[in-house]
């Protein structure tokens, strides 16, 4: 079985490392990664704690496929209770540290307790200790990693750490690994750095070896390689383009949320598109991007990997941001670009790398930004206060800020606590373009209304990677349906985040979704791990594991009054594109989403629902 | 009579830079065509592979692939098209 059927426990309070078998009931109910680590989480933590006190526990997790040949099998999760949201968080990075974290033996490791003192955790293979971090304490994630790197003489070890964003109390500081690799969302980085645990190093050398049937676990694997490689997106689109070939697509149907989601449509979209990134600039006649590049046993390689150029005023003089290192995505690029009204593409570029470089989320920070720009231009926030003149549109304003959120200096701190309680502290919350605290991504729910009901019930928060219907309602994958109607959403919400549920448990990346189905899933599962992971079955655990973290929130203290949107998007309509005049319709997909779902009135799991899933 | 064509990703490659004295900007291009000029017939004007043009928009609405032989431009219509992408 793919499983290394062992977990790390790590006492933070007490400096001990423990090591105990993996529970395989659990595995097998709860797959692995999100699923399984969720599943430990709820059952350890009490869900009314505090995120940032010692009784909350931060889980480090692989998935089955992790580590093994599957394509995209490199993932891993963070899971705890979100700095930002208080409620389950989860977050899902790339890059080499899952896998080498499965190759040292581990399925994952659970932290509990706080450090007295800074410590990061090393692992080289069955042996884990906690050292002194203090030597690192106050280092940026670029700075860490290599000087961890170079203490133990070892330029191979993985490192997963936060850097100076964490330390300072950003609510959305985030996990990174391999430097620009990011557990991006809901500050799990924050709790990270609220245990004082600065890193996890890793070195592995054990391989995964322990497939349940190697023979047809490498036909399954092949197989499910070729439909990647065949496919449009994944074999050509993502590549060349990456997620970043959005931009267009998305201003173009009306959905690009603007200044604060005023707008749906941003005359600079182009300027900062996947396009814009392939156009060598005027200056020195190298476009932006680079390159791509490819996580751990991907065959998509979908990573942007961008060169600022020297002459742009954030970078002149300053050599150290002149390397390639990792560029704009589209959330990025949005966040930082179009929610400011920004389009200096070179100028998104540098805040991107700052946000990698002190770990910290480009989505939330950049979204609250748009807050900052729009409470600026009201009268309410001066330059006074921020240090700058802010209106949209300022690229100086959008970098000034990313500097000072980094470090948690001036108003950065303020920044850092997200658009919710800022907004709020200032006397306008219904301008935090958010639920559960979290922001939003980049997909206006006035054009695209099934995301309206995605982003309500996320377990996360607002987020596009718990149910994306945007491939249906806009892409076309696996179905065209149709963005502007609230008919059929409820279903389809449910659809996608019951499978999502499934990839991200796997080990293997969401974006595999756009050419696989659970079907292209189920063989390389079932071979791997126990011929019980039938699809049937595995539709089954999606469905349990949505439910599991919904419970917990509930717990928590979420309810439905909760499951909403801001109101801006439910009374404003948009003002122009194909959506104008619409507001997002949550009220009539929301009681069909309760009943598919089996919840009472009030969001909770019916006794049946329960019994069903068995939970 | 004029509409605007825009041809993202690598279908830009089909977007000439140059046209009756007309010049491309990013991945749009102003173009003459006939009245009763249909959104099929123009992105087989470009050579686009039909395989290819996956999502058209029409002024951002979707023309589904059935609809494309039946569906006539206006003048000032943007006239939109992908190959199969996706992101997030």
């Amino acid at each position: 079985m793919a499983w290394a059927g062992k977990i790390l426990r790590v006492d933070l309070g007490k400096g001990t490392c423990t090591s105990e078998p993996l529970n395989m009931k659990w595995a097998r109910d709860y797959i692995g990664q999100r699923g399984l680590a969720t599943k430990y989480f709820t059952e350890e933590v009490d869900p009314k704690v505090d995120p940032l006190s010692p009784q909350n526990k931060i889980i480090w997790a692989t998935g089955p496929l992790t580590g093994t040949m599957a394509s995209t099998g490199g993932r891993y999760s963070v899971i705890t209770k979100g700095a930002l949201t208080g409620a389950v968080a989860c977050s899902n990075s790339g890059g080499y540290w899952g896998a080498e974290l499965k190759m040292a033996g581990w399925d994952m490791i659970v932290f509990e307790g706080k450090s007295p003192k800074p410590v990061y955790l090393y692992i080289e293979n069955d042996n884990a200790k906690l050292l002194d971090a203090d030597w690192l304490w106050g280092k940026s994630v670029w700075d860490t990693e290599p000087a961890i790197k170079a203490k133990h003489q070892d330029p191979q070890i993985r490192v997963s750490c936060i850097g100076r964003a964490a330390e300072a109390g950003c609510l959305y500081a985030a996990v990174i690994n391999d430097l620009h690799r990011a557990a991006g969302r809901s500050g799990v980085g924050t709790v990270m750095g609220s245990k004082n645990l600065k890193a996890i190093a890793v070195r592995g050398t054990k391989g995964v070896g322990n497939i349940r049937d190697p023979k047809g676990f490498m036909k399954a694997t092949t197989e499910a390689k070729k439909v990647l490689a065949d496919n449009a997106v994944t074999g050509q689109g993502l590549p060349k383009f990456g997620t970043q070939v959005l931009m267009n697509v998305i201003n173009e149907i009306g959905a690009l949320p603007t200044r604060n989601h005023r707008d749906v449509q941003f005359e600079g979209a182009k300027d900062i598109s996947a396009e814009a990134m392939h156009q060598p600039r005027k200056t020195d006649g190298k476009p932006n991007l680079v390159t791509n590049q490819a996580c751990f046993g991907c065959t998509i390689a979908c990573g942007r990997i961008s060169k600022i150029d020297e002459t742009h005023y954030t970078v002149q003089n300053r050599p150290e941001y002149w390397g390639a290192s990792g560029g704009l995505e589209y959330e990025a690029a949005w966040a930082l670009g179009a929610a400011n009204g920004v389009k200096d593409l070179e100028a998104l570029t540098y805040a991107n790398f700052v946000c990698n470089e002190d770990g910290f989320d480009p989505i939330s920070f950049g979204a609250t930004v748009g807050a900052v720009m729009e409470l600026y231009e009201m009268g309410v926030l001066k330059k006074e206060q921020l240090g700058i003149e802010a209106p949209f549109g300022s690229a100086k304003a959008l970098t000034y800020f990313a500097e000072l959120t980094a470090k948690g200096e001036g108003f950065g701190k303020e920044i850092g606590l997200g658009s919710k309680r800022l907004t709020a502290k200032y006397g306008h919350p219904d301008l935090s373009m958010s639920v559960k605290g979290q922001e939003f991504p980049a997909y206006d729910s006035r054009g695209i209304q099934g995301m309206g009901l995605a982003y309500a019930t996320s377990n996360r928060g607002a987020c596009h990677l718990r149910g994306y219907t945007v491939a249906s309602e806009v892409l076309g994958i696996p179905v065209k349906t149709d963005p502007l109607v609230t008919e059929g959403k409820a279903g389809l919400v449910k659809a996608f985040q019951d499978a999502t549920a499934v990839f991200d448990s796997a080990g293997v990346c969401l974006f595999t979704s756009f050419a696989w189905t659970l079907a292209n899933v189920q063989p390389q599962l079932a071979t791997a791990c126990t011929d019980e992971f039938t699809l049937e079955e595995l539709n089954l655990i999606g469905e349990r594991i949505w439910n599991m973290e919904r419970d917990f929130n509930n717990r928590a203290g979420f309810s439905s009054e909760d499951d909403t949107l801001p109101k801006r998007l439910l009374t404003e309509p948009a003002k122009t594109g194909p959506a104008k005049g619409l507001t997002n319709g949550l009220d009539k997909m929301l009681p069909e989403y309760y009943q598919l779902r089996g919840w009472d009135e009030k969001g909770h799991l019916k006794p049946e629902t329960r019994a069903r899933l068995g939970l | 009579m004029e509409i605007t064509l825009k041809l993202f990703a690598t279908l830009g490659d089909y977007l000439p830079e140059e046209l009756n004295g007309r010049v491309r900007k990013y991945n749009e291009l102003q173009i003459e065509v006939d009245e009763a000029s249909t959104v099929q017939a123009v992105i087989e004007q470009f050579n686009v592979p039909t395989a290819l043009a996956h999502l058209v928009l029409v002024n951002g609405v979707f023309i589904p692939r059935h609809a494309r032989a039946n569906s006539r431009l206006r003048v000032g219509d943007e006239l939109a098209v992908w190959p199969p992408i996706a992101g997030g």
